[in-house]
């Protein structure tokens, strides 16, 4: 009964619905939404319907995979050439994750342009953060599964880097690993976490919706409803959402069809060798910004908090930004110009994490990491600061 | 014919002028060649996958495998199934212990994978001067270069190739210019049923595009699904970009 409180359309006191869902339903179509809302706010409708996709294909797939270090390269080779339509389910996957990981960095970046953060919606930021933390480490677990050399590597890389913390470092290590090097635990531990929180994910978002609609929407103007005048979710926004999804889509064909090498990593269809380390160990490109970060410091567990802090850093917005009320303080370019650097500090980080770290590159992932952390630590409270000043 | 013979001699002066560059540095750029399969449209030409197999079964499978391949999966390149159970059991697969506990084989059924070269590393070590050769399943995905790359290296050998002590075989295509794959093909390996003159370049080609084929078998069924729902989802868009446009006509800006 999450839609019954937003319905402020005055004339629906809904009959105690006999049809409960029916009702449900309606309510939700109801549901009024800030007229100004832009094409931005159609990613989230985006995102829901990756993520049925992602929901749909791990699951069949889950029914020909076995997470057995002996047996999981083949059994995804099986996939891909023996079970019925394998490939195709298997090539919406790997696709759905690079544009699930896309779709969802934009989204966070609108939240961060419009401030979408602002007091009635706290929560909602909290618990997008929480979920992008959540599909990081899902999709992390789910690159280790088909056990080619960058999953092997990959694994290994990272139970290195957790083993670096101080205190719990070994035994979380261990947890992670279930052994000294990744071998069957660490894919049976892998599986168990892509699946498990895969339906975590799941409520996670259902929540994460039912708040922005018991909150209502955020808006670009960030003015009230009354000012910016309300439309109905449906059909305004449900039709241009569909629109926006079937574009997508077919950009999702053109990269699944055609292009499928932008988003296949070539050394992960070599099987996992424990004896013979790859030149290069990359993730995937979603990874790439923290990886960077994470290279660029000298000691491992300073690169291992920097790179962590810089996703811990956005649970923190809400409150490092004090610009009280809802009107931006800054104008429109200084916005622009903030998150221009705070993107392409993230790029730079992700093209030194892309290369081998030294001279010229460490030189590009440091700045990176400080133009990435200067927008949080210093922009946002800055901006507050210097309105607040201007208003006194 | 003429093509070929250019192609021929094409190949000789790349591996001469390659042979005059200095012999240390990376692989040598390879020229680019015509493939069936390459484009964004491209697809199979599956006689010569075919054509290539016999190639691959002739002269790479005595110490390739292809490990992840069944026989069953050979339906894709265009053989019924009766010519791939047939074709199967051309082949021996190891089938347990007899009583004395000596490995015995029987014939291939279509659902077996393809058996491997050697009974294990140590044995493809020991065969091959403590090189194993690679496992063919994903060549032409993880190999750098592509197939014009494979099938320089195939065809980069000098006429009389010999083994440098330590180095292997000069090959201009290969990382540090040395391999130590002995020369594969020597032409004449297979019979051609069209009459094909079957020289080192013709099997060359035609066993790039298996390996090819090999790599990714369902590249074709995947490039006319995407021109498919790209056509499809074409047409979606268009009537929601009017759908969209009507219901917000009434919404003044």
């Amino acid at each position: 009964m999450a839609g019954k409180p937003v319905c402020h359309n005055g004339h629906d006191t809904e009959p105690a619905a006999q049809d409960q869902p029916g009702a449900w339903v309606r309510a939700y179509g109801r549901l009024p939404l800030p007229a100004d809302l832009n094409w931005l706010w159609t990613i989230g409708a985006i995102l829901c319907a990756i993520l049925a996709l992602m929901l749909l294909s791990g699951l069949t797939l889950t029914l020909a995979y076995t997470p057995d270090a002996g047996l999981a390269f083949g059994s995804v080779e099986g996939i891909e050439r023996r079970m019925p339509a394998g490939w195709l389910l298997r090539a919406m996957h790997m696709t759905g994750a690079s544009f699930f990981m896309l779709a969802l960095y934009i989204h966070l970046l609108r939240g961060l342009y419009y401030r979408s953060y602002q007091p009635p919606r706290r929560a909602v930021w909290l618990s997008g953060c929480g979920l992008l933390v959540m599909v990081m480490v899902t999709a992390f677990a789910g690159y280790v599964l088909p056990w080619g050399q960058m999953s092997y590597w990959g694994a290994d890389v990272a139970g290195k880097a957790v083993g670096a913390l101080p205190l719990v470092g070994g035994w979380l290590e261990g947890v992670f690993l279930g052994g000294d090097a990744p071998g069957t635990p660490t894919l049976h531990r892998m599986f168990a976490l892509h699946f498990g929180l895969a339906f975590l994910i799941v409520a996670m978002v259902a929540g994460h919706i039912a708040h922005v609609h018991a909150r209502g929407s955020s808006s670009p103007s960030a003015r009230p409803v009354e000012v910016t005048g309300a439309l109905p979710f449906h059909p305004y926004f449900t039709v241009r959402d569909m629109l926006a999804i079937v574009l997508v889509a077919i950009t999702f064909v053109g990269v699944l069809c055609f292009w499928p090498e932008l988003i296949a990593e070539p050394a992960n269809y070599r099987p996992a060798n424990p004896l013979h380390t790859p030149a290069d160990i990359e993730p995937e490109w979603y990874f790439l910004p923290f990886y960077g970060m994470m290279q660029a410091v000298p000691f491992k567990l300073g690169g291992l908090l920097l790179s962590g802090g810089a996703v811990a850093v956005l649970f923190a917005v809400p409150w490092l930004d004090r610009r009280a009320g809802a009107a931006c303080g800054a104008p429109a370019l200084v916005r622009v110009f903030a998150v221009a650097v705070l993107i392409c500090s993230a790029v730079a980080a992700a093209c030194a994490g892309l290369h081998h770290m030294q001279g010229y590159w460490l030189l590009v992932a440091r700045l990176g990491m400080v133009g990435y952390y200067a927008y949080f630590l210093a922009y946002l409270p800055l901006s507050g600061r210097l309105q607040r000043g201007g208003a006194a | 014919m003429m093509p070929r013979r250019f192609m021929a001699i094409g190949a000789g002066m790349l591996w001469a002028c390659a042979a005059w560059a200095q012999p240390s540095g990376g692989p040598v750029q390879p020229a680019r060649q015509q493939w069936s399969f390459a484009g964004a449209l491209g697809h199979f030409d599956l006689a010569a996958v075919q054509r290539g197999y016999a190639v691959f079964a002739g002269s790479c499978a005595s110490c390739h495998s292809l490990s992840q391949l069944h026989f069953s999966d050979f339906t894709g390149m265009g053989m019924q199934t009766a010519e791939v159970a047939a074709l199967a059991a051309t082949w021996q697969v190891p089938d347990g212990l007899d009583a004395e506990g000596r490995l015995k084989h029987r014939p291939a059924r279509p659902d077996d994978a393809l058996p491997s070269p050697y009974f294990g590393p140590e044995a493809a070590l020991a065969a091959n001067q403590g090189v194993v050769p690679p496992d063919l399943s994903r060549i032409l995905k993880v190999y750098p270069g592509g197939p014009d790359r494979v099938y320089g290296l195939l065809t980069g050998y000098a006429p009389q190739a010999e083994r440098q002590k330590g180095r292997g075989f000069f090959n201009p295509y290969a990382i540090g210019h040395f391999t130590a794959m002995p020369p594969p093909l020597h032409g004449n390996e297979v019979k051609y049923a069209d009459g094909t003159v079957p020289d080192v370049q013709a099997e060359a080609r035609d066993v790039t595009t298996f390996l090819a084929w090999v790599s990714a078998p369902y590249q074709d069924q995947r490039r006319r699904l995407g021109v498919g729902a790209g056509l499809y989802l074409c047409f979606l868009a268009v009537l929601f970009a009017i759908l969209n446009r009507r219901i917000w006509s009434d919404v003044r800006k």
